[in-house]
């Protein structure tokens, strides 16, 4: 069950100009937290700027016992909230609604799970790859930025024993070029007949160049979607997602139904950017 | 001192009177899990049409200052399948139901509210004359005079149940609106549903929603809202009113109550903060404790204008 929860600021971390993580204190928002839920942030208070936004939870944190303490954002300054994310001080509050959405339905052993990532939309899949790794499920991430500085948090990736295929766009670390480049070879290097899950998650444009990769390698990809929200709790109809249906194209809430869709069914020319 | 925070608005009974505003509220049983529906007055819920409909495509809403802009489409489930499957566990949950309905014809309002009649578990019947943001129906009754009578009018002959017709804000003198709801046989009027608007991208140099126009809400239309509860208090004292535009507190609740409305409806307010409900509730409370004033009956209309007409 969601919970609201004015979580104390316990470390901003600045990764880059643009980049930061901020951890909170909200145990019992992160003990219910499921791989790819998200939260609805207020990060100001007063009227303006007014709605919250959704963010997915990046990390779970934990205490030395093992005890949930709290959760992680990966931010990217952007607007008015993310902004206000990028500059919090410790001891700062921000309120978090949740968890939301359904979770990433998770790959098992012998099928491999690669996560692709496409900037910010690395956030979704820290959660997602401790759950894959718990159960011993073989992980990859494939992770794109524009330049090598770009590229963050490999450190969580890399404990986790997940495999790491970076790009960058000017060439600087991993594959030159966006992400599809090294998702590309590694399709080319593998059997069809060996299982493998595909996540996405990062720039619209991104997710659907994955999706329409994987679908010509005869592979199902889970997108996570990022659409613009009012509530996250199904009130408003604004996050709607356009999914092909027995009846022709079907709105979803992407709140309550996703935010991960079958990237298949995604009806991509009427989703917007 | 115990105060009574029940209201009746043209034969509506409410607990308190604070009601989730149509479109704001999904079915009410999206909130049924956080939320204890029947502690709220009443759920308006999003507005039916005969049929299920699919709406604009994304994007639906535009944050603005201090306020956001949308254009939905009245993406719904169909009047038929509310009753069927939404309305059953909402009167299990206790909740006093206020179904918000829109046609495309005159005759669809009235065939909706026929089968709304015939339903066990619907407290009031709202109808939707205001909506910007459709092609057919909605606002094209509403800024009429004519078509708000006919559509009343029609409605009123096929239910007894409490009649709400939902006026739009995009019309010269909403006052003679309300007069001419009642004049049809309305019970109450609600009002404002929102102001049409509109955002530009201006690097692509697009419209922000894809249905190009929107309805702006929050706190940015609140002034303008309370006028509006206002005049339409003063052209018809007899007429109950649900005020509603961007009421965030309990204060900004008062406002409308203090301007005439007997009710009022909470939106935006419910998407930044779903646990809204028990802070307007007790502000509310504390705010009749606080001026000595028994119940918020008493408190409706008594808006003193002695000081603001001589200044």
């Amino acid at each position: 069950m969601p919970v609201d929860v004015d979580a104390v600021v316990l470390s901003n971390t600045q990764l880059s100009h643009d980049y930061n993580t901020v951890t909170l204190a909200a145990p019992r928002l992160a003990d219910q937290a499921g791989p790819g839920q998200f939260v609805m942030v207020k990060a100001t208070s007063g009227d303006d700027p007014l709605l919250r936004r959704p963010f997915s939870v990046f990390e779970i944190l934990r205490d030395d016992e093992g005890r949930t303490t709290g959760i992680s954002l990966l931010n990217k300054r952007v607007g008015v909230t993310t902004r206000a994310l990028y500059a919090l001080r410790v001891g700062d509050h921000v309120r978090c609604l949740g968890p939301l959405g359904q979770p990433f339905s998770l790959a098992a052993p012998p099928e491999r799970a690669w996560m692709v990532a496409g900037g910010v939309g690395l956030a979704a899949f820290a959660t997602l790859a401790t759950s894959l790794r718990a159960r011993q499920v073989d992980t990859t991430l494939f992770y794109g930025g524009r330049r090598a500085d770009d590229l963050f948090s490999l450190e969580i990736f890399d404990a986790l024993g997940v495999h790491l295929r970076l790009s960058t766009d000017d060439g600087s670390r991993g594959d030159h070029g966006n992400v599809t480049v090294p998702l590309r070879a590694a399709f080319a290097s593998t059997d069809r007949a060996t299982p493998v899950r595909v996540y996405a998650c990062g720039p619209t444009p991104m997710m659907r160049a994955v999706t329409e990769l994987a679908a010509s390698e005869g592979r199902a990809t889970d997108v996570s979607l990022e659409q613009v929200m009012g509530c996250g709790l199904g009130g408003c109809y604004s996050c709607v997602v356009p999914v092909r249906g027995p009846a022709g194209t079907h709105f979803v809430r992407s709140c309550l139904d996703g935010p991960i869709f079958d990237g298949g069914s995604v009806v991509w020319e009427q989703l917007g950017e | 001192m115990s105060v009574d925070l029940s209201v009746d608005v043209g034969g509506l009974r409410l607990a308190n009177p604070f009601i989730a505003a149509s479109g704001c509220f999904g079915y009410g049983l999206e909130y049924g899990d956080i939320v204890d529906l029947s502690t709220l007055g009443g759920i308006a819920v999003k507005g039916l049409f005969l049929e299920e409909r699919e709406g604009h495509p994304p994007a639906r809403i535009v944050e603005t200052p201090s306020g956001m802009l949308n254009a939905i489409g009245l993406q719904g489930i169909g009047v038929r399948r509310f009753v069927a499957d939404k309305l059953p566990p909402l009167r299990e949950r206790g909740a006093v139901v206020i179904v918000n309905i829109c046609g495309s014809t005159v005759e669809e309002y009235a065939e909706i509210a026929r089968i709304l009649d015939d339903a066990d578990g619907v407290a009031a019947i709202e109808l939707n004359i205001s909506c910007p943001n459709i092609s057919k129906g909605g606002m094209m009754f509403g800024s009429s005079l004519q078509g708000t009578h006919d559509v009343v009018s029609a409605v009123r002959r096929v239910t007894s149940r409490p009649l709400i017709p939902k006026l739009t804000p995009n019309v010269t003198d909403v006052a003679s609106f309300a007069v001419a709801a009642r004049d049809a046989g309305a019970d109450a009027v609600s009002l404002v549903n929102t102001f049409l608007a509109m955002a530009i991208d201006v690097e692509t140099r697009r419209p922000k929603l894809s249905n190009v126009l929107g309805g702006l809400s929050g706190p940015a239309i609140r002034p303008i809202a309370v006028r509006m509860v206002h005049e339409c208090r003063q052209a018809a004292t007899d007429l109950p009113i649900i005020g509603m535009g961007g009421i965030m507190t309990a204060e900004d609740a008062l406002e409308f109550i203090i301007a005439g409305a007997s009710a009022v409806q909470v939106g935006t307010a419910n998407f930044v903060d779903p646990f809204v409900w028990d802070k307007l509730r007790d502000g509310l409370a504390d705010y009749l404790v606080r001026h000595a004033v028994p119940s918020v009956a008493a408190l409706v209309g008594t808006l003193d204008t002695t000081r603001g007409r001589t200044a």
